[in-house]
């Protein structure tokens, strides 16, 4: 393709700050970011080759190499595999006489496994070329892989649109929405531009005030009370300030900032409005993971229409000085990215690293300025609080957890979807509501893999932070299901994701990951649990950001909550055990020189 | 009261390890005073005539034959000890862990300068009576259990004498930090 | 004036500056924590967590933590040690450590942590995994297999016109340290000698130099990693 990286780079001013930016326009153009490309994106920025080199190999969807002409990323996680993503991923290699990961040799078709790609309600699900083909079965690849061969356009093999917002010209998807209940906050009445407007007659002290009064807390996970960041923030004296909006929902098995960012976005974008206001920030930026690309174009236009209607821009609601605009920045598959200070970083253009605290992000964040980093959803919440008032909020919900969250509920059950929820509701009412029969479940894993996994005596706890803290994530986990290959997918998917940086979290992943597919194989031992409760413990209290501190949680809290999912392959009087197998061990040596393997005595 | 019976072999190593055992000088003449031998390359015992208290093991797994032959260790001693770094880790027979068998086994008798010409059969070693060589050297823990390590490259004629007599007569390992090395 | 902080680390107090992160601290009044990817001089990575500490009964790297008044330190405490001593296994089941045939070895940081930890085997399975050498630049070999990804040598070598010689590609266990192939080409004598000084393992070896100093007279041969910083107490 005749596109120019030096004319990509003049794009963003040669700015090296966007490499985040040129890379994925690279990437888009060329179907690869080759080492000839590196070097002129090197030269253009002012950087050395290797710098530019640690951001390209650093994320899932830059390849240095050519991935196809179309590419296939099958999401591989635990709810793709329950829903028969294997016999989808045989159906496209069988298809297209390829294999993950790589190319038909004709270059046409790329297969290409992927983390979570915010599908689990209808999974198996895969993006090709940005377009999200959901509810994947053998025969839908097989016309899939027949329209290739035809050289047919990826829109024109999207043969039903979605719901809602998701059938507009802008979007196309065939996304469902599978909003199974409405509640008060996300899907209640919702004005647009009333919060702003009533920012507008306010000091930004007032707002902030009614923010602390209603309680809200980040609802990414972690919980962090959302006036208190945003107070903090305000506080700085150190300007500019950023306010940024993290939608690189990349737990596996959440998909909320989905469907809020297909049916709610002008509600996100007025609450990270309604945070500069407070903060003193002119500038947001929506971090956006790069699996949710088919939602761009569509994003930009509500951004236009609020520009248009003086919701953004200069004079927000006509009050002076109330100046607020946001950019989109693209991910490029990380799940680390999720995490603030990561994010920051790759909006920079970096690798997505996590950065030590302090300083915290409200201090200095993007480009070492006051930034306040919230959730999707958080901020969805902060715009109705603003309108509503905090009484209001609090009245909803729990004590510790005012106000709704939603949830996305998947795996086992007959109505996987989006739940707008008050916080407090016991697993059993969740599992009740979804349309799972208690006893079918064997757990329920909430939180996704960095959260907990709930046995069936424990269904009667709340979910909120209470008790299970969650940003959303809920995976049923059906009796028939072997629990051990869910954790070792969760273990697998770590130690994938981790970036790298931290010794507890990059060794520490492998080998639990390791020691859980030989507890599977049949061959651990009880010294092995203890191990692996140890790593768990030294993860926990060592690695710097969240994603390596419960990276060890799929091991840990089945080993504590579902023990015998283990005994059942342990037996008890086995201190040690090896992995080593010597039939297994000669195997290879034998071939290669032609004899028959023979184990006399053994 | 009957000795203490030590039992020892090499498997992937050099006997080094066995040298630094030798390396303790004039204690020698104590040791054989401390511990009778049984299976061992330093009296030549090739069986084992009884069940062993102490059994040093030198060297990784590489192939089948060292595999049968720390599992017949470990069934007959009652306290396990990997002496050196081919034990502990695979020391340097492990530099080919990384690279597949059968690039090794074409490198050395079919490719190297010894072999080039001189195997014009390409024949690769294949008969049945020689041990069949695993897809990488493994450390004794990972094949069996191994109660004790003693690090070195060779381990220091010390340490292994440290060790020795504390497992005899039950007192504490003396492990100065001067003896404990991975070189 | 700098403002006087008062810290306490194992029930005894300190006095000390603010600014100063918990590790300067203690090695400004004597007190050992043990580190491997600080290194003095450098801006703190805090990749390695060796430093961790208890602060108020959190765990924190001391090398990226500032002092704070009345802060209540932790650090050597049985529980510390062996999540210090894990962390040593994990390394040296993640690389190819072959100590005996190392240039490094008797003066690498790993390895003398290992000692000071009394680390005599790992009890977690090597990994073996493949990592290749590079010896093309033209005055140093990047030994990956060795390379704990520290990055010293990124945060610490630079090209004249500052652009980064060093940098980490990928990511997780397949992150590998590159030296930028260019600018390897203009490195002097002095920054190749720099660079693998710097290097705490022998993963940055300067071509034509090594195993200079004789079995018993290194580095760690005789004395623990740590003494020097210690005051007899």
């Amino acid at each position: 393709m005749s596109i120019d990286s030096r004319e990509v780079c003049a794009r963003y001013g040669n700015d090296r700050l966007r490499l985040m930016d040129i890379l994925n326009d690279v990437q888009a153009a060329k179907g690869c970011i080759p080492d000839a490309d590196i070097d002129t994106i090197a030269e253009a920025v002012g950087e050395s080759r290797v710098d530019v080199d640690q951001t390209v190999s650093f994320y899932h969807f830059f390849s240095k190499t050519p991935r196809g002409k179309y590419t296939v990323y099958l999401n591989n996680s635990t709810v793709a595999q329950m829903n028969g993503r294997q016999a989808v991923a045989e159906a496209f290699e069988k298809e297209s006489g390829g294999t993950f990961d790589g190319v038909t040799g004709d270059g046409l078709i790329g297969l290409y496994s992927t983390a979570c790609i915010g599908m689990s309600d209808q999974e198996p699900a895969a993006i090709i070329n940005n377009r999200v083909f959901t509810s994947l079965t053998p025969e839908k690849v097989q016309s899939i892989v027949a329209d290739m061969r035809a050289a047919k356009a990826v829109d024109d093999m999207i043969g039903d649109y979605g719901d809602g917002a998701n059938r507009s010209d802008l979007i196309k998807a065939m996304v469902h929405n599978n909003i199974r209940k409405k509640g008060e906050v996300l899907f209640g009445a919702f004005e647009s531009g009333a919060a702003l407007r009533k920012c507008a007659g306010m000091e930004p002290g007032k707002v902030l005030e009614v923010i602390k009064a209603s309680n809200l807390r980040g609802r990414g996970g972690a919980g962090f009370p959302t006036g208190m960041k945003w107070e903090f923030c305000a506080r700085e004296a150190a300007s500019p300030k950023y306010v940024f909006c993290n939608a690189d929902e990349g737990e596996p098995g959440t998909f909320k900032d989905r469907v809020i960012l297909t049916e709610l976005p002008r509600m996100m974008f007025e609450g990270m409005a309604v945070a500069g206001y407070i903060v003193g920030a002119e500038n947001g930026i929506v971090y956006l993971r790069a699996e949710y690309r088919y939602l761009e174009h569509y994003l930009q236009k509500v951004l236009d229409d609020m520009r248009a209607q003086n919701l953004l821009g200069a004079n927000i609601c006509g009050k002076k000085g109330f100046k607020f605009d946001v950019r989109i920045q693209f991910g490029a598959g990380a799940y680390v990215c999720g995490e603030e200070s990561a994010l920051i970083e790759s909006a920079e253009g970096k690798r997505g690293e996590p950065r030590n605290r302090p300083p915290f992000p409200a201090q200095k964040g993007f480009l070492d300025k006051p930034t306040v980093v919230n959730n999707v959803e958080t901020f969805c919440c902060a715009a109705q609080i603003v309108d509503k008032g905090a009484e209001w909020f609090r009245s909803l919900g729990s004590e510790q957890s005012a106000g709704t969250k939603l949830l996305s509920i998947s795996g086992d059950c007959a109505k996987p979807g989006i739940y707008e929820v008050e916080c407090g509701l016991t697993v059993a009412e969740m599992l009740d509501m979804a349309g799972a029969t208690k006893d079918a479940v064997q757990a329920v894993q909430i939180g996704g893999p960095s959260g907990t996994c709930v046995a069936p005596s424990d269904f009667d706890k709340k979910i909120g932070f209470e008790c299970y803290a969650t940003g959303g994530s809920i995976i049923i986990i059906g009796t028939e299901r072997n629990l051990l290959s869910v954790v070792h997918n969760f273990m697998e998917f770590f130690a994938d994701e981790s970036c790298g940086a931290c010794v507890p979290c990059r060794a520490g992943t492998r080998v639990m990951c390791n020691m859980i597919k030989k507890i599977k194989d049949g061959k651990g031992s009880t010294g092995d649990i203890a191990v692996l409760l140890e790593l768990a413990d030294v993860m926990k209290k060592s690695n710097k950001c969240g994603l390596g501190q419960t990276a060890g949680n799929p091991v840990a809290t089945t080993i504590r909550n579902m023990r015998t999912i283990y005994d059942n392959v342990i037996s008890s009087d086995d201190m040690y055990k090896p992995g080593f197998d010597l039939e297994s061990a000669v195997e290879e040596s034998c071939a290669v020189v032609g004899r028959t393997p023979h184990f006399d005595g053994e | 009261m009957a000795k203490p019976v030590v039992a020892t072999t090499s498997l992937a190593g050099c006997f080094g390890c066995h040298m630094s055992l030798l390396d303790i000088d004039d204690r020698i003449l104590q040791l054989i005073e401390l511990v009778e031998f049984d299976k061992s390359p330093i009296d030549d015992i090739k069986q084992f005539s009884r069940q062993c208290d102490i059994g040093l093991i030198e060297g990784g797994v590489c192939n089948s034959e060292n595999a049968h032959v720390l599992k017949a260790f470990r069934k007959h001693c009652n306290i396990l000890v990997s002496v050196g770094e081919c034990a502990i880790m695979g020391g340097l027979p492990a530099l080919r862990n990384n690279i597949p068998v059968g690039e090794c086994l074409a490198e050395a008798y079919l490719n190297s300068p010894t072999t080039k010409n001189a195997n014009p059969n390409k024949i690769l070693p294949n008969d049945d009576d020689i041990p069949m060589i695993l897809n990488r050297v493994y450390p004794c823990h990972e094949v069996v259990k191994i109660d004790y390590f003693l690090p070195g490259c060779p381990p220091r004629a010390d340490l292994i004498w440290n060790a020795l007599v504390a497992l005899v007569t039950g007192k504490e390992m003396e492990l100065p930090y001067e003896v404990v090395k991975f070189d | 004036m700098s403002e006087t902080v008062r810290i306490s680390i194992d029930a005894k107090e300190y006095a000390t500056e603010k600014g100063r992160t918990i590790l300067e601290a203690a090695r400004d009044n004597g007190v050992y924590i043990p580190t491997l990817c600080y290194f003095d001089g450098i801006a703190p990575t805090g990749t390695c967590r060796v430093c961790t500490v208890n602060v108020n009964g959190r765990p924190m790297a001391a090398c990226t933590t500032p002092v704070a008044e009345g802060m209540t330190i932790e650090n050597d405490t049985p529980e510390l040690n062996e999540m210090r001593k894990t962390i040593i296994e994990l390394l040296f089941v993640e690389g190819n450590h072959f100590c005996p045939s190392c240039e490094k070895s008797g003066t690498c940081d790993l390895q003398a942590l290992a000692y000071r930890f009394k680390l005599m085997a790992p009890r977690f399975e090597y990994e073996f995994s493949q990592r290749d050498l590079d010896a093309t630049p033209p005055k140093l070999i990047i030994e990956r297999n060795r390379c704990i990804l520290c990055k010293r040598c990124v945060k610490a070598i630079f090209a004249d016109d500052g652009k980064a010689l060093f940098a980490v590609s990928n990511r997780g266990n397949r992150a590998m340290i590159n030296i930028d192939d260019k600018l390897a080409k203009t490195m002097s004598d002095e920054l190749a000698e720099k660079a693998m000084n710097i290097c705490p393992v022998g993963a940055i070896i300067k071509k034509g130099k090594g195993f200079s100093t004789p079995i018993g007279k290194r580095k760690y041969d005789t004395k623990p990693i740590g003494i020097e910083n210690q005051v007899s107490s």
